[in-house]
């Protein structure tokens, strides 16, 4: 594919996420959908950008703010959005919502409700994709937030001890909730914390997909190569409430501001006006299409059915 | 008397507590400014400041271990789990050390630690966060293990659980967060230990504790309804657990039934029952019965998840059915 596709490919799907989230929020807002759900706007060039650098056959681990990731990795947002209805044609048949959704086939082992619970399950993926010569990578999603947990540590550990072909790649969007890094991190930094594991650790503009794509494609070529794991931390922030509900008090209106200035798909469309891959009435196309997308997904919903309870016990052991 | 919401009877007992007892302190996510998930902790970092209500990491492991820690030397800290789910990441610290040190080391080790955990389902979070997992600490010897289900009694246990020189859990329940009842502005301490009548009544007897007792007062009512009077007993506390109270009801009543949210292999449930086999074998007309959930994950699906919870209706059909059997 060539920079123009590639670029045009990017935006697509950060727009097809962004409108995805939107809808979520409003169908929230609007009572049609339960439970709860983290938007990722705002971090689509994480998603996008990562996904982006990986091949067909390796592996993605994610976390509780994952429509983002799954949509990136080419998930079907119509099984995504069921899933958050709590329909049965939804990703885990209703059963994981918003915060567990698998795709296999498409290497996506999962969203995880536990914060830091994907770390040790990505390392062991990559521990056994490396047993069984199979080269491919794992890319793990987590947070800032998750950072601060053991598993965090004792992942980074094992996988630079054993050379594994993994690739943390850390959304740091400032916030775990409400609690900004600086109340819970001793460094200042994600990054650094990989020269604990004698590990390289990058931080780059989680919000230039370009960057992303960039550093996790040079991870990733590092992985393969049999010379273990890196830390990327992606500088980000979410644009909305950390999930339903928050009213986001804990944040300056000036700093909500600047990183507003700074949102990832802005940027991109401003690239692809001055490259002169889009035109504005291009531009206009590609939302109209995103949104008709995001349109058929929750139609899809509506029109499927609840699981039958009949089956509440199926599945429990293979 | 005056009526108060959950929320706002655990926030009077922890506000209390710290007033009284300048050991207490507050550790736990998002819980000073924000005031917790569910804002039980609201407004406390305004007069108590950041040294007494301590936000900290997401590092369950290391935190309630580290509230174990301060409270074997003199501190007496109150941690919050923003869902119970989470304990499992910090069940080593509890099981292995706050659940053994003073049986071990004897005097010298005391944990009078309280992690306060927000358990149960009915809101389709989903498989992580909706367990009710309790029956894992009524399991270790060493570790309190307290439920309250009304506005009275959060306070009244709250206040009694930070007292006590053991760790104790404190299981609050998010589906009971916002149910209004009379506090007394002045509240005692409820002992642990001592379950409550709710109800009196002769042709049953209904255990049950946290949202299942709030659940199977409605049953109660429902079951007048039919002609029948159940006496119902809300444990209040899992360990120690009241079992004379339910021995003597159940010399009186002849049938028992046990209502738990958490899953029915090895509950709560399980050990009633037995104890009650064991001890008033003679006097029971019928098989016990219990209502708990399904043996599978909680589902976020809104039919799923209803379909494997206890229920005022599934209370009614199961103690229609008891009394059916004899
Ligand atoms: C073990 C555990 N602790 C706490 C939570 C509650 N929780 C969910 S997301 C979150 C914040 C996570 O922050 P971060 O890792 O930075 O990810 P972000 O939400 O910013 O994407 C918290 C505290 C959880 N789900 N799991
Ligand atoms: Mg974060």
């Amino acid at each position: 594919m060539g920079e123009k596709n590639k670029l045009l490919d990017y935006y697509r799907t950060m727009l097809l996420i962004r409108f995805f989230e939107e809808k979520v929020e409003d169908l929230f807002r609007r009572g049609a959908i339960k439970g709860t759900s983290h938007p990722a706007t705002g971090q689509e060039a994480c998603a996008v950008g990562a996904c982006a650098a990986l091949g067909k056959k390796d592996y993605v681990t994610s976390t509780h703010r994952g429509h983002g990731h799954m949509i990136a990795r080419g998930g079907d947002p119509s099984k995504i959005m069921a899933e958050l209805f709590g329909k049965e044609s939804g990703y885990s048949r209703g059963r994981g919502g918003s915060q567990l959704m698998a795709d296999f086939q498409l290497g996506f082992l999962g969203s995880n409700g536990i914060t830091g619970g994907g770390l040790p399950l990505a390392t062991g993926v990559a521990l056994s994709a490396k047993l069984r010569h199979t080269r491919r990578v794992v890319a793990c999603f987590f947070g800032d937030g998750a950072s601060n947990q053991g598993t965090f540590h004792e992942s980074l550990n094992m996988a630079s001890l054993w050379k594994l072909p993994v690739i943390y790649i850390c959304e740091n969007n400032l916030y775990a909730m409400s609690t900004n890094i600086k109340n819970s991190m001793a460094v200042k930094n994600v990054a650094e914390r990989a020269a604990a594991y004698a590990m390289e650790g990058v931080r780059v503009d989680g919000n230039d997909v370009l960057a992303v794509h960039d550093a996790v494609h040079m991870a990733r070529v590092k992985a393969k190569k049999g010379d273990g794991p890196s830390l990327i931390e992606c500088a980000t922030y979410r644009l909305s409430g950390h999930s339903r509900g928050d009213p986001r008090k804990y944040r300056t209106a000036a700093e909500e501001k600047e990183w507003e200035a700074k949102e990832p798909i802005k940027h991109l469309r401003k690239l692809l006006l001055k490259k002169k891959y889009m035109t504005g009435k291009e531009s206009t196309a590609i939302r109209k299409e995103a949104r008709q997308i995001i349109a058929e997904a929750v139609k899809f919903s509506k029109r499927s059915k609840f699981p039958d309870e009949s089956t509440l016990t199926e599945g429990l052991f293979a | 008397m005056r009526e108060i919401t959950y929320t706002e009877a655990l926030r009077e007992g922890l506000r209390e507590e710290m007033e009284l007892d300048a050991s207490v302190f507050l550790l736990g996510e998002d819980i000073a400014g924000y005031g917790g998930a569910f804002g039980v902790t609201r407004g406390l970092i305004d007069k108590f400041g950041a040294e007494r209500v301590i936000n900290t990491p997401i590092s369950e492991g290391s935190f309630v271990g580290a509230a174990v820690g301060a409270s074997l030397v003199g501190s007496r800290p109150v941690v919050e789990l923003m869902f119970m789910d989470f304990i499992a990441l910090a069940s080593d610290q509890l099981v292995n050390h706050a659940a053994k040190l003073h049986y071990v080391f004897g005097d010298q080790a005391k944990c009078p630690l309280v992690v306060r955990a927000v358990g149960g389902a009915g809101r389709c979070y989903g498989p992580t966060h909706s367990q009710s997992l309790e029956a894992w600490f009524v399991h270790t010897p060493g570790i309190k293990v307290v439920a309250p289900s009304t506005p009275a009694d959060a306070k009244g246990l709250l206040k009694t659980a930070i007292r006590d020189n053991n760790p104790v859990l404190f299981m609050e329940h998010k589906l009971l967060y916002n149910e209004r009842g009379p506090v007394p502005r002045i509240a005692d301490p409820i002992p642990l230990g001592k379950a409550r009548v709710v109800a009196k009544g002769e042709d049953l007897t209904i255990v049950a504790y946290s949202a299942m007792a709030m659940e199977s007062e409605k049953a109660v009512i429902e079951l007048h309804e039919h002609g029948l009077s159940a006496e119902l007993i809300d444990l209040r506390s899992l360990c120690p657990m009241d079992i004379d109270s339910i021995v003597e009801s159940v010399k009186k009543t002849g049938r028992l039934m046990v209502v738990e949210e958490g899953h029915r292999t090895a509950g709560v449930g399980a050990e009633v029952a037995c104890r009650v086999f064991e001890e008033a074998y003679d006097y029971l007309d019928a098989p016990i019965r219990r209502v708990a959930s399904v043996d599978v994950p909680i589902s976020a699906s809104p039919p799923l998840e209803q379909a494997l919870l206890p229920s005022c209706e599934k209370i009614v059909t199961a103690a229609l059915e008891l009394i059916g059997t004899d």
